[in-house]
């Protein structure tokens, strides 16, 4: 979903009205999927882009070629556009764990749902190892993987684990590419693999989706905007005693 | 039974552990049953007294050599075998970096649902911020379940003190140490932060609205204007437009300053974590459902483009 987009309520207030929004690449799963083209290029190998959505994700999809994905898997249902982390993951799973992964990457949560599960989940469904927030990758000694993760509080620890291994992605962990002119043509002849998802039961289901109410003390200053500047500035200095 | 299970380090327990209490004693509350806690790994006696303070049915200790230091395996490992003998309906957890790391692998293998960041428990719904805290859900679960709570949403003087200590009890757990995969270092901070901005009486912080790095002279001029430091959220410290020392969030550093100005910053919940304890906020943004508006004390719903250069004017008087 587009950022810019003034998020609407659907009429059963369960979800957004998602058919006149925009779509785009989750901000933290750009940072994965450039993390992943920059260990190709200093490791070789390949990059699979995977998507889990409806119709409509193969928008993402391709951009995700474009940037340099060597190929793509789109597990396509629409219920995926509202599924819960679990049924997400399992959708994932089913598609890649045939797939001769050594490493998988997730960014670390979505824009949307905001889950921040449904790498570590993936990572339980495919048996691997995994680490989360991470905000640099290295080769460690012994075939081992080599990861720092950020801790809260500006506190960062180095993990090293066994491949093949799921590493969820911080954003800033590298300067993201965009998309160039090769890039988009190139990606019109890459291979896109459609999966059907299992079948899931959702576990947690929306019962209702609303703006929050807003705090009351809020004081919204109105009128144009050397009104509300000099509103402000009095009231700071006056009432809140903050100048 | 609701289990929560405490965060520690180094022998000092994270606060939002109280928190967590907090949620779990209002949400027993709710719908009656005891409330328990665990406190997980070596050597843990004195953070499980200091947890046994609270007003809690018991306090179980899972304590192994293989708890020393923390790893995702080694959690999942315990609280596996913990929740299969306790078999707590609910599990509450504090919504933190290390909680995030574990606790969506031990939903998987226990087969029970997670839900995360909940802001509140009503009527046996969890409230979620879900679009970057543009939109708020009610979530309904089946069944037995794991849910973590975002940093303050409980107040930690909120939770209820035991009249008597509780009781603590040692969990009969081994874990396997060779089943631990991950192997962690030792935590680190990076290059000594040369700004602390806990210390700043006056914030001026920038966020995604500023646009472009040559705008931030704006926000500089109206941060000189108001004697503030100038500080952002995360996009813009990722974009490298501002060192990452001056980034306010879950991920970097917590401020309480006398004055906090946002600009074209939409209040995702990572921000305002590190802000909400500023005594005064004011939030302009051109978008007047940002969620940075519900925590504001003064609100300008606007172009920042044409409302710092009007205040700069107005300081400047």
């Amino acid at each position: 979903m587009t950022r810019e987009w003034q998020l609407r309520v659907n009429d059963q207030k369960t979800w957004i009205r998602d058919q006149d929004a925009g779509f785009e690449l989750n901000e933290p799963d750009a940072y994965a999927l450039e993390e992943a083209l920059r260990l190709k290029e200093k490791h070789g190998g390949e990059v699979v882009a995977c998507c889990a959505g409806p119709a409509r994700a193969t928008q993402v999809i391709r951009e995700a070629l474009a940037r340099g994905a060597d190929r793509a898997i789109h597990v396509e249902a629409d219920a995926l556009a509202t599924a819960d982390a679990s049924v997400i993951a399992d959708a994932l799973a089913a598609a890649i764990k045939d797939e001769a992964v050594d490493l998988v990457l997730t960014g670390l949560q979505s824009d949307d749902q905001g889950f921040g599960q449904v790498g570590v989940i993936l990572a339980e469904k495919l048996g691997m190892p995994h680490a989360t927030i991470i905000m640099e990758v290295q080769q460690g000694d012994g075939g081992l993987l080599r990861v720092k993760r950020e801790l809260e509080g500006g506190w960062f620890q180095w993990v090293a684990l066994p491949m093949p291994a799921l590493l969820t992605i911080q954003s800033g962990i590298n300067q993201l590419r965009y998309a160039t002119l090769k890039g988009i043509m190139a990606a019109k002849k890459k291979e896109i693999r459609k999966v059907t998802p299992p079948a899931a039961a959702p576990a947690q289901r929306i019962t209702s989706l609303y703006f929050p109410e807003k705090g009351k003390k809020t004081q919204m200053l109105a009128g144009s905007p050397a009104e509300a500047a000099k509103e402000l500035v009095k009231r700071l200095r006056e009432e809140a005693r903050a100048l | 039974m609701i289990l929560v299970i405490a965060e520690h380090r180094d022998g000092k327990l994270n606060r939002a552990t109280l928190e967590t209490i907090a949620a779990a004693q209002a949400a027993s509350a709710q719908a009656s049953g005891p409330v328990k806690a665990a406190v997980l790994g070596s050597g843990v006696d004195t953070v499980a007294a200091e947890v046994a303070a609270a007003d809690l049915a018991e306090v179980i200790a899972v304590d192994d050599a293989a708890l020393k230091d923390y790893t995702a395996d080694g959690f999942v490992l315990a609280l596996q075998a913990l929740i299969d003998a306790e078999k707590p309906d609910r599990v509450f957890l504090p919504h933190t970096y290390q909680t995030r790391d574990f606790a969506p692998a031990l939903a998987a293998r226990l087969n029970r649902p997670l839900i995360t960041d909940c802001v509140a428990v009503k009527d046996g719904a969890y409230v979620r911020p879900m679009f970057q805290g543009k939109l708020q859900a009610d979530v309904a679960v089946e069944g037995a379940h794991l849910a973590t709570f975002q940093i303050g949403a409980y107040r930690a003087d909120a939770m209820k003190a035991g009249g008597a200590p509780a009781a603590v009890r040692k969990a009969a757990i081994a874990i396997d140490a060779s089943r631990i995969r991950q192997r962690p270092e030792q935590p680190f901070k990076e290059a000594k932060q040369a700004v602390d901005l806990s210390q700043a009486e006056r914030i001026v912080s920038v966020g995604r609205g500023i646009k472009a790095q040559e705008h931030l002279q704006l926000a500089q001029q109206l941060a000189q204007a108001m004697g503030a430091e100038i500080a952002a959220s995360r996009p813009i410290c990722d974009a490298g437009w501002l060192p990452m020392d001056r980034q306010i969030g879950s991920s970097g550093q917590t401020v309480a300053p006398r004055l906090y100005v946002a600009l074209g910053i939409s209040g995702a919940i990572q921000h305002l974590v590190g802000m909400k304890g500023a005594r005064t906020i004011v939030a302009v943004n051109k978008d007047p459902e940002a969620p940075i508006f519900e925590i504001a004390d003064y609100g300008i719903a606007g172009d920042l483009f044409e409302v710092v250069p009007a205040m700069i004017a107005e300081l400047n008087k």
